[in-house]
């Protein structure tokens, strides 16, 4: 089992490691920004097949706190944190 | 090949390779969401190590406060980056800049690699006066009894950075409110974040504050999870951003390090140097300090990543 | 029963793995931000959810199973707002931002 988990852990990772390629190619911003979303979904999947693979249970409060925060960046970009959106305050409000 | 060194191996060619097209990319947007995701991968990687408060504070910090820092940082740059293109360094400092990082990251190389097998290491120390402490993480002991000198010193370094912040604010607008005033669409899917997300983020704080005692975690993670919230709050626009100039403000961002610095004053009395507990006190002692610097050390955060004041105080 | 229990881990594992790797390739083959916007949320949601569900019957109790169950419904929460957040931000800046 733990064999199995491994291998699915490294599955996984090799997933959004491609997935990396989008940060690469863009061509738009919102692009990149969704292959590091990607990376951040990914990742606590990995630390949770990695905890339970291990037996560290320590390893799923870092990716609790992963999950919590991985929408933080996200919120700065699209809260207008990125170029030709500084003059202009109002957010987008996902409406 | 086992799946434990393909991940292995796999993590370390995927940090190299995002840290290596995080230097040359040109746009400032790309690169920080390069820098994240190389914070992420960093995460993934000192778990690996069985590093896990690193692994913590990393996910916190790398995976949040600083991307949302950077990315504010990659807007305000924005128009400026556009107006002076040729202000990139020539070839000959890049080059300069190359081979220092090479030199360092040889020199870290072979102090991990060469010293004599096993390495000479504190570890067992460490562990062995853990009881003596009440604790049963090492890293916090090591911060927080061993080395605490060091934590707080580091509290104080944080408080600089946020001064150096402020001190970008022109004059006029001294004391007065960092960002923009963020707009609050009340029934939009930010404002939903914003109201389910920082309960849920208090109760880990404070949980991991907590359980850092005797599993990884403690002020540092516990403190960047709540400014991450507090973030989160004051930019989906819930909630303004103070005046900097506010008293209660600056008490809130120097209790900790005050607390720290009056329990240490109080171990040259009690237990016969400064920072030092007498063992039957150790634990309420050390929570006594962690709890006011977790609260700083959120607040500091916080209004590093809000920025210098942009708006005066209202009159 | 534990042999069950494995197997129905290691087939609910592989699926949301299976889901990664449907994110993945929407992530790198779809034309355009908001067709991969929506592969990047199948992988979020059923992705992790379904390693989630797998490694339920592992949990060392009800807690730890608590633990991951909030790790699925926090990451639930994220990426749908995060999702509705860039839809807005993509088709208010225009495709090519």
């Amino acid at each position: 089992m733990t064999e199995f988990l491994l291998g699915a852990a490294g599955f996984v990772l090799l997933m959004v490691a491609l997935g990396l390629v989008r940060i690469l190619r863009g061509p738009a911003e919102a692009d990149r920004l969704m292959a590091a979303q990607l990376l951040g979904t990914g990742g606590v999947a990995v630390l949770l097949l990695l905890a339970d693979a291990g037996g560290m249970p320590a390893i799923v409060d870092v990716a609790l706190t992963l999950a919590l925060l991985a929408a933080l960046a996200s919120v700065a970009f699209a809260m207008g944190a990125w170029r030709g959106a500084v003059d202009d305050p109002a957010p987008p409000s996902g409406e | 090949m086992t799946p434990d060194l393909a991940i292995d191996i796999g993590l370390a060619v995927l940090v190299l390779g995002v840290a290596a097209w995080t230097t040359v990319v040109r746009e400032s947007f790309a690169a920080v969401v390069g820098f994240v995701t190389y914070g992420l991968l960093l995460a993934l990687a000192w778990v690996r190590l069985h590093a896990v408060d690193v692994a913590l504070t990393e996910a916190a910090i790398g995976g949040g406060v600083t991307g949302a820092l950077l990315l504010a940082a990659a807007a305000r740059l924005g128009p400026a980056e556009d107006r002076t293109p040729g202000d990139r360094p020539g070839a000959a400092p890049r080059l300069l800049a190359a081979v220092l990082c090479a030199l360092v990251s040889a020199g870290l190389g072979a102090i991990v690699l060469l010293p004599p097998d096993p390495a000479p290491t504190l570890a067992p120390a460490a562990v062995a006066s853990l009881p003596k402490t009440g604790l049963g993480n090492p890293v916090t002991a090591v911060l927080l009894a061993y080395r605490a000198w060091d934590t707080f010193l580091e509290k104080a370094v944080l408080v600089l950075a946020l001064l150096g912040v402020w001190s970008l604010a022109p004059d006029a607008l001294w004391g007065g409110r960092p960002g923009p005033a963020y707009r609050a669409q009340r029934d939009g899917a930010l404002a939903l974040l914003a109201r389910v997300l920082p309960p849920a983020g208090i109760v880990m704080g404070v949980y991991m504050l907590w359980t850092g005692a005797d599993e990884p975690g403690g002020a540092f993670p516990a403190g960047t999870i709540l400014a991450a919230m507090w973030i989160l709050v004051m930019r989906a626009g819930l909630a303004d951003a103070p005046a900097v100039g506010r008293r209660s403000l600056r008490v809130a961002l120097v209790a900790g390090a005050v607390v720290f610095l009056a329990v240490g004053l109080s171990g040259l009395a009690t237990a016969g140097a400064f920072l030092a507990y007498p063992v039957r006190f150790a634990k309420p002692l050390i929570v006594l300090i962690e709890a006011p610097l977790t609260f700083s050390i959120a607040v500091t955060l916080g209004l590093l990543a809000a920025g210098p004041p942009e708006r005066g105080l209202p009159r | 029963m534990s042999a069950a229990l494995d197997i129905l881990s290691a087939v609910a594992i592989s699926a949301g793995a299976f889901f990664f790797l449907a994110g993945t390739a929407g992530l790198l083959r779809f034309p355009d931000s908001l067709t991969r916007l929506h592969a990047l949320t199948k992988a979020d949601n059923l992705g992790l959810g379904l390693v989630v569900l797998g490694l339920l019957p592992h949990a060392a109790g009800p807690l730890a199973a608590l633990k991951l169950i909030g790790v699925w419904l926090l990451a639930q929460l994220a990426g749908a707002s995060v999702a509705q957040l860039v839809a807005s931000a993509v088709k208010a800046r225009g495709p090519e931002t």
